[in-house]
């Protein structure tokens, strides 16, 4: 067995291989080799005794699993209502603009102090480029 | 002896430095006591110092001022000070039943919740029968939070009459609704309040197991309630033998995936399953088969989170509040282009003019305020000259428009409601689970025809298609994510008419400077 088997086995059997938990265990595989290949999705398939099929069809309805690597210093940046209403469409466009590109979210629950981000799991309230950019190397370099 | 200052860990409190800041405070040798939000967004980073008894607020913070109050003792005329934080404007007018701890103690420190009266409602849940339990909560008059408000008695009694021993609650906390954060911030300012209702709606209906379904864009409460469900857990407040009154009740934390269907009661089931959040066609209710088909109640957090009050000061003292069938304390929110964002727990009725002007300020920007999306992404533009509604159920519905969630977002004069007609068609089509036609192919189609009337295509015969679009939406879509889109449409649609007409780009307020 490959070591990223090994850590699918792990990961699958701390759920007790319930294929309930299939959600749990993908936010688990994506956290730890950040992404859910379909190498991954095999060896889940697997262990839990359902159809990669099953997996796929999951992985690919939730918008939290890439089937390739994702940088961990991307930028989430909300694009909904509340931030729109204070102007996070200009600041997506500045962020272009200086070449980074940003994940589309809606909403993080920061809607009192838009625009919100978020970067590596940390929320950023009343964003604009320069803090985005600045939190994106901090992530970079950390 | 140093003196303690609170300080909010709550995250939006952090996404404008509360770190830094508590950090200066440790610096400076004060202890500082990490706990959730009042609330007032605007001033946070807020810090609380005792004073006579009272906690003196300071805010907002940056790093320097926060080293200057430790360095002058926190002086009364600073540029910071707003005097004692329960007596602001703000504070004193509101009734926090559900906020009553939130903002004043550590969210995971159980002898402050213990002492601020956390635990009674549960003990009095304990106490009574289950049977007592539904009679209190029907008579409360409680609805639900999460958008519907459907009885909340109704539902217990309908799951309490169902045969056999597995049965679920479930916490929804999957909060998508742009312009809300109120589960957010009590589950990270008093979690145990959410843990009390469920084990409350548990002893009610005989269920021994809970699933709260946390969205994964909330990392900071996913962390608050786990370590809370652990300490509720390693202190005998949850788990085998609650408090030792022989009452068993478990709570599993699953988190949500970036799926805004999964907020609907049975795509999150389905979720919880393991499965595609698909919606489910009903019947069967989950009151009857819900979870792995088993009787279930699915629950909005602030729903659960009231009843542990109502258990403790009764049903009649619930329904007493509000306004006629809207019992009891609605957590209003004020989000957007806001110059006072933030969370406002009020008994239902206050005027919507009065939530968005007295309290919030007008918008941030200094600009007039043009329009204001109430309820979440599915919820009805309202225009600025229409303010003056009582803020209830019933009389949102009156004036087509709804309540939801509570979540109250705020435009000013910039915003192009083509645009936003444009983008709640796009939602629906990012967001649609896919299992039914009207909503599936509606939504794709509308924001294409928006598109196009934005463009200045034939935009009178694409009104009229995006209008028959929007009623075929509205009346065979299988659940309300396609069903109630074209509220957000439709009132964009007749209440900014001029947005819609061809050049519309080229509005008066966008040449004007
Ligand atoms: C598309 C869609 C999204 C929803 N999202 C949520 C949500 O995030 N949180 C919530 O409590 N209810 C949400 N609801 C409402 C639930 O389906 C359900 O009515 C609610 O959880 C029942 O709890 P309550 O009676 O306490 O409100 C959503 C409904 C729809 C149609
Ligand atoms: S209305 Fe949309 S979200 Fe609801 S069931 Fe139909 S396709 Fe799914
Ligand atoms: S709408 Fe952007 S954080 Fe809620």
């Amino acid at each position: 067995m490959s070591h990223h088997t090994d850590g699918i086995a792990e990961i699958c059997a701390h759920y007790k291989d319930e294929p309930s938990a299939l959600i749990e265990i993908l936010h688990d595989v994506q956290a730890r080799f950040g992404h859910v290949g379909d190498e991954a999705a095999r060896d889940i398939a697997a262990r839990l005794n359902i159809t990669r099929a099953d997996v796929q069809g999951v992985r690919s309805f939730y918008s939290d699993f890439t089937t390739a690597p994702a940088s961990p210093a991307r930028i989430k940046l909300c694009r909904a209502e509340a931030c729109q209403a204070v102007g996070s469409e200009a600041l997506a466009a500045a962020l272009t603009a200086r070449g980074i590109e940003t994940e589309i979210v809606y909403c993080l629950g920061n809607c009192a102090l838009g625009p919100a981000a978020m970067v590596q799991g940390r929320l950023i309230g009343r964003a604009d480029a320069d803090t985005l950019e600045d939190a994106r190397a901090e992530a970079l370099n950390g | 002896m140093a003196d303690r200052i609170f300080l909010p860990i709550d995250a939006a409190a952090r996404s404008v430095g509360a770190d830094a800041v508590a950090n200066a405070f440790k610096d400076a040798g004060y202890e500082v006591v990490r706990t959730g939000s009042r609330g007032m967004l605007w001033l946070e980073p807020l810090a609380e110092i005792e004073r006579d008894g009272k906690r003196v607020g300071f805010g907002p913070l940056t790093v320097a001022a926060a080293s200057e109050l430790a360095a002058q003792d926190f002086p009364e005329n600073h540029a910071t000070s707003l005097g004692p934080v329960e007596a602001l404007d703000w504070m004193k007018a509101q009734s926090r039943l559900i906020f009553a701890r939130c903002g004043v103690i550590d969210p995971l420190d159980l002898d402050m919740f213990e002492a601020a009266g956390g635990l009674k409602g549960l003990k009095a849940a304990l106490a009574r029968s289950p049977e007592e339990i539904v009679e209190t909560i029907t008579t409360s008059g409680l609805r639900g939070r999460g958008g519907a408000g459907f009885p909340a008695g109704i539902k217990l009694k309908t799951a309490a009459a169902q045969p056999g021993a597995e049965k679920y609650i479930c916490a929804n906390a999957d909060e998508g609704d742009s312009g809300t954060f109120a589960d957010r911030m009590l589950m990270e300012g008093d979690p145990g309040q959410l843990i009390a209702g469920m084990i409350i709606a548990g002893r009610a209906i005989g269920a021994e197991t809970g699933y709260i379904y946390l969205r994964s864009e909330y990392p900071d409460a996913i962390r608050t309630l786990a370590a809370a469900l652990k300490a509720w857990e390693d202190r005998g407040w949850l788990g085998e033998d609650i408090l030792q009154s022989g009452q068993r009740f478990h709570i599993h934390l699953r988190r949500g995936a970036g799926s805004y269907v999964c907020g609907e009661e049975s795509a999150m089931l389905e979720s919880l399953e393991g499965k595609r959040g698909q919606v489910r066609a009903k019947p069967p209710i989950p009151a009857i088969s819900g979870l792995f088909g088993k009787p279930t109640i699915i629950n909005n957090v602030l729903t659960l989170a009231s009843m542990p009050w109502i258990l403790e000061h009764g049903g009649d003292a619930y329904a007493a509040r509000g306004h006629e069938r809207s019992t009891g304390t609605q957590a209003f929110q004020l989000a957007g282009n806001i110059r006072r964002g933030g969370l406002l727990e009020l008994d239902f009725g206050i005027s919507l003019e009065r939530l968005v002007e007295d309290f919030g300020g007008g918008t941030l920007s200094g600009r007039p305020l043009r329009a204001v999306q109430l309820g979440g992404p599915l919820g009805a533009y309202v225009r600025a000259d229409k303010l003056d509604v009582p803020m209830d159920y019933e009389s949102l519905a009156a004036n087509g428009a709804m309540l939801g969630h509570g979540g109250i977002v705020v435009f000013d004069e910039s915003v192009d409601m083509a645009a936003q007609a444009e983008f709640a068609m796009e939602f629906c089509a990012e967001e649609s689970c896919g299992k039914c036609t009207p909503c599936r192919i509606g939504a794709v189609r509308g924001r294409e025809t928006l598109a196009k009337i934005r463009k200045g295509v034939d935009v009178s015969a694409n009104l009229d298609l995006v209008e028959d679009l929007c009623t075929l939406m509205a009346d065979a879509s299988l659940c309300a994510m396609g069903g109630l889109t074209p509220m957000p449409v439709m009132s964009a649609i007749r209440d900014f008419p001029e947005d819609f007409e061809p050049r519309a780009q080229a509005r008066e307020a966008d040449v004007v400077e």
